[in-house]
């Protein structure tokens, strides 16, 4: 099996493009907010570059979607919706500081919700997998 | 750690969850995919922990502990026929948590750096608000799609008079929201926006009949993506955009196999209310004066025994009967016999897209004797047996050959080719469609009445 590792190198390389023109576009920015007056616009990395990941990374998926046999679409299913919790991540920030508030509790609510779909979804993932054997 | 060194890290998960994808291209790499999306998954949630953001940590450990003993208690426990509603349920929790953190952004933006409370930046403020709208509507949509699925509410569409215009509304009502929020960034148009997508996504599944469900809870799975790829613009972070967007795509693919699979377009499916008219297309056509052969657990045992091959055509029936250890007890004792025992899938058997193949993986059916539709079509000319388990529409020549049926076009597993065609069906009743199998009247078929698991199991005995 080369090919995950090959598919691997691919998003690496993928992900390295992405990065060099994300480091353009911010050179690029810095020189524009230089040239104009102070750029009111988005702070942090620049919209154009999150779409760049986005559209390419719909692509990946699309392409590794298509190749999943259709006799794993439900571990298929299953297994997105545990990565898909990876908006863990967003909760975890938001739980994050020091001191009670609203967005605080609203973090350790998501935190909540989604770690029952991260360990619930891999788990339940990888109960189903085990189950698919070979001709003895 | 740095933001460009949690920033590579986040790059190591994003790759890690395609490997999980990747994995799934076969059953002998789907289980090392699988771990690496624990893998991936673990490097997020320790990397933004490392993060100079996180520094109060009580909290979180306890939410880690009180859903992670939830959800494993619940994986570890589900019944794999209860597959479909969990994967419903859990992506309801997806789109809930999408929205908690939408609403924790909103109003603490200063943890994020997308701006101050009453002054967040413009374009945040747009993603913010899609990311909340998406996750709202996976929300209630999940939480309908799972109460159809566990029985709680009927799995019939529920129609009214003037639903899409309900729906056309609430949609353009949710885009004002949108603009005024964008505009305004005022606390109440947050919350009725809030309230707008809730009512949508219950409404927009709440036509949509049982039998659809593969469709639905596909789709579902794609917008649980685009909530959680929302949200990643809404903090700038890129993993959480990959990863939403390979989910989102994920789900879009199934769906769109799925409607193939009933040869129904996407907005045929949304729009819904399929097979509200009952029974009432099938009377006609003369089918009811004509007579079914039917016969009992010792004939069709005597015909699978004299048969060289059979192939086995399981479907929701089987499912819900819990049927296919007591079917695989029965291909045990033919294969001893020296039958050739195959299993043939359609894409849309079952409730959610595969659910048949875990079911009959659950019963330790080995997976290279399961078959897909296009891999096995060819061989019911030269089978012997077709063996129909709790399916019915499926296998409907009305599909190929009746212009006005509504499943006319409907890709199907061509049964009635073999010799002969064993039906184990309760009633006569017609299936999901509501459409007259003209298959029960062949001379070449038998229909076997009685409770699909029983009825194995008497095919057993008489086996024995």
């Amino acid at each position: 099996m080369a090919e995950p590792a090959s598919l691997a190198d691919r998003a690496g390389e993928l992900a390295g493009s992405a990065n060099s023109l994300a480091h353009n576009l911010e050179l690029l920015a810095g020189q524009l907010s230089r040239a104009e007056a102070p750029a009111p616009a988005i702070a942090g990395t620049p919209f154009v570059f999150e779409l760049t990941v986005f559209v390419l990374a719909v692509f990946v998926g699309y392409y590794v979607v298509w190749r999943v046999t259709p006799a794993l679409h439900s571990p298929l299913m299953s297994v997105t919706n545990a990565i898909s919790s990876v908006i863990i991540v967003g909760a975890l920030i938001a739980a994050g500081p020091l001191g009670i508030s609203f967005a605080k509790v609203m973090g350790f609510v998501a935190v909540t919700l989604a770690a029952v779909n991260i360990f619930g979804g891999f788990i339940v993932t990888q109960r189903m997998l085990q189950m698919f054997q070979r001709k003895r | 750690m740095s933001e460009s060194l949690s920033a590579f890290f986040y790059l190591a998960a994003s790759i890690c969850f395609i490997m999980a994808l990747r994995g799934l291209s076969s059953p002998e790499t789907a289980r090392a995919g699988n771990l690496y999306g624990v893998a991936g998954m673990v490097i997020a949630v320790v990397t933004t922990l490392l993060t100079p953001h996180v520094v109060s940590f009580w909290l979180i450990i306890l939410g880690i502990v009180i859903g992670g003993a939830i959800g494993t208690y619940i994986a570890l426990k589900i019944q794999m026929t209860a597959l479909p509603q969990l994967v419903a349920a859990f992506h309801s929790l997806v789109g809930l948590a999408a929205v908690c953190v939408a609403a924790a952004a909103f109003t603490f933006p200063e943890s994020y750096g997308i701006g101050v409370r009453g002054s967040i930046h413009r374009g945040s403020l747009v993603e913010m608000a899609l990311g909340m709208a998406i996750g709202a509507v996976t929300f209630t949509g999940s939480v309908v799609a799972f109460a159809k699925l566990q029985g709680l509410v009927t799995g019939r569409p529920l129609v009214f008079p003037g639903q899409h215009l309900v729906n056309a509304a609430l949609g353009a009502l949710l885009i004002v929201l949108i603009a005024l929020f964008v505009s305004t960034e005022a606390p109440p148009t947050f919350w009725l926006l809030l309230l707008a997508s809730l009512a949508l996504g219950f409404l927009l599944i709440v036509p949509i009949g049982g039998a659809d469900m593969p469709v639905v809870i596909s789709m579902l799975n794609s917008y649980s993506g685009w909530a959680a790829a929302g949200i990643g613009f809404t903090l700038s972070n890129s993993l959480l955009i990959i990863t939403g967007a390979l989910v989102g795509s994920s789900g879009a693919i199934l769906s769109y196999i799925m409607c193939r699979g009933m040869n129904r377009s996407i907005f045929n499916v949304i729009l819904g209310g399929f097979g509200t008219e009952g029974g009432a297309v099938a009377v006609g056509a003369g089918a009811l004066d004509r007579s079914v052969k039917s016969g009992s657990a010792e004939d069709a045992a005597f015909i699978l025994k004299n048969a060289s091959s059979v192939v086995v055509v399981p479907g929701y029936g089987m499912a819900v009967a819990q049927a296919q250890h007591a079917l695989r007890e029965m291909a045990d004792l033919l294969k001893k016999d020296g039958v050739n025992v195959r299993y043939a899938i359609h894409p849309v058997a079952g409730r959610m897209p595969g659910h048949m193949n875990v079911l009959l993986a659950e019963a330790n059916v080995p997976y290279d004797e399961v078959f897909e539709l296009e891999e096995i079509n060819r061989d019911f000319a030269s089978t012997d047996v077709a063996f129909v388990i709790g399916a019915n529409d499926v296998t409907n020549p009305a599909a190929k050959t009746d212009p006005t049926s509504p499943i006319y076009g409907m890709p199907i597993l061509d049964v009635e080719r073999a010799k002969t065609v064993l039906f184990v069906k309760r009633s006569m009743a017609s299936g999901y469609a509501g459409v007259e199998n003209e298959l029960f009247y062949r001379d070449n078929t038998m229909m076997l009445f009685g409770d699909a698991k029983k009825m194995c199991e008497e095919i057993v005995k008489a086996l024995e």
